[in-house]
C-alpha cells in the first residue's frame, strides 16, 4: 500500500462528499487524479481489503439492532455458527474466548423483528441468547486510522 | 421524509447503498439508472438521509483483518451507574478505541460498558488495553477482555428485510 492509499484511508473513511462525482472530490482533496483514486480502490477490492465505500447507518435510525451472546458447547462450535450465519439479520459474527463464546450483532427493521429472531435462535440451537441492546453510544465511529498518524496500537 | 423518489425506489435506493457505490466516476448515476430516477433526485435523497442521521458515517468501508489488522478485543466493564457516562465518553475519545456502547447488565452478564479495540496483533492489543485502564483509573473496577478468536461473517447490516426508511 502506498502513501496515497494509507492517506485515503486515513481521510476517507468518514466524511466523504456526497457529490456527483465523490472519487473526483476525493482526488481534489488528496492533490491526485480520480484514476489515482479509482485505482487503488479497485486494488484493495482486488485484495479483499475494502468491504464498499458509501454509509454506514445508524442502527438507532436505520432500524434496530442488537447484540447477542451465546455460550455454545465447544463441540457444536461450527455447527451453530453456521445456524446463526444463515440468518440473513445477522452480521459481525466472532468467536471469542469466553464461556459465553459466539458473539454476533442482530439487525433487522424494528425491535419487535429482533425479538422474533431471537426466538428462532433459541428454538434452532437450543441456547438462550443473551441480549444486550445499546443504550448510549460514547463514540464517533471514524472507522480505522491506518496512516502515518495511526492510532492503531501496532 | 420529503424526496422525489417513490417508496418502492427509496427501498431499492437504500439496499443498493447498503453494498455501497460502484467504482466508477459517476456512481449515483448508475443508482438512478438502476430505479428509473435521474442522478440529481438519489444525490438530494442520499443528502437528505445523511443530514437527517441516518448514516453513521459515509466512506470507505474497509475489511479490517485484510489489511494486517489481526487482533480485536472487546474489553468490557461493570461502571459504577453514577459515572458510566462520564467513564464512557472519556473512553470513547481514547486512542485505538473503535467503539465505546453502554448495553444493560444481565442476571449472568455483570458487565455494562463495552470498548473495541483493535491492533496488529495480540500482545499490542492487550498492552494497550492495560494503559487504558490505568490511565482511566480502571484496573480495580472488575473488567474482562474477550478476544476473538475467529471471523464467522463480517459484512454490513441489513435492516431493509421489511421496513422502510
Amino acid at each position: 500500500m502506498d502513501d496515497l492509499c494509507l492517506r485515503m484511508l486515513d481521510r476517507f473513511q468518514h466524511d466523504l462528499p456526497i457529490c456527483a462525482a465523490p472519487y473526483q472530490a476525493m482526488a481534489d482533496e488528496l492533490g491526485c487524479t480520480e484514476d489515482d483514486i479509482l485505482q487503488r480502490l479497485t486494488l484493495l477490492n482486488q485484495r479483499k481489503a475494502l468491504s464498499r465505500v458509501g454509509p454506514v447507518f445508524e442502527h438507532s435510525r436505520a432500524g434496530a439492532s442488537t447484540l447477542v451472546a451465546l455460550a455454545v458447547p465447544e463441540a457444536r462450535i461450527e455447527e451453530v455458527a453456521a445456524q446463526i450465519n444463515a440468518f440473513d439479520e445477522v452480521n459481525h459474527n466472532y468467536l471469542r474466548e469466553h464461556n459465553w463464546n459466539l458473539w454476533f450483532v442482530l439487525t433487522g427493521p424494528s425491535r419487535e423483528h429482533l425479538d422474533q429472531t431471537l426466538e428462532k435462535i433459541e428454538q434452532l440451537t437450543g441456547l438462550t441468547p443473551l441480549d444486550l441492546p445499546m443504550l448510549t453510544a460514547y463514540q464517533i465511529d471514524l472507522g480505522f486510522a491506518l496512516g502515518k498518524n495511526s492510532q492503531v496500537p501496532t | 421524509m420529503n424526496s422525489a423518489l417513490s417508496i418502492a425506489q427509496q427501498q431499492q435506493l437504500r439496499r443498493m447503498l447498503e453494498n455501497g457505490l460502484a467504482l466508477t466516476s459517476r456512481p449515483y448515476q448508475v443508482f438512478a439508472e438502476q430505479i428509473n430516477s435521474t442522478e440529481q433526485a438519489v444525490i438530494e435523497h442520499v443528502q437528505g438521509l445523511e443530514e437527517q442521521g441516518f448514516f453513521r458515517r459515509f466512506g470507505i468501508v474497509v475489511k479490517h483483518r485484510a489489511l494486517g489488522i489481526n487482533a480485536n478485543v472487546m474489553l468490557v466493564m461493570d461502571i459504577e451507574d453514577e459515572r458510566v457516562h462520564q467513564v464512557g465518553e472519556a473512553l470513547g475519545e481514547a486512542p485505538g478505541v473503535n467503539l465505546c456502547y453502554r448495553r444493560p447488565r444481565r442476571p449472568d452478564w455483570p458487565y455494562n460498558l463495552f470498548c473495541m479495540v483493535h491492533g496488529r496483533d495480540r500482545q499490542a492489543v492487550e498492552a494497550h488495553v492495560i494503559e487504558l485502564l490505568q490511565q482511566h483509573n480502571l484496573q480495580q473496577r472488575p473488567h474482562h477482555l474477550l478476544f476473538s478468536t475467529r471471523a464467522f461473517k463480517q459484512r454490513g447490516g441489513r435492516y431493509n428485510q421489511t421496513g422502510t426508511i
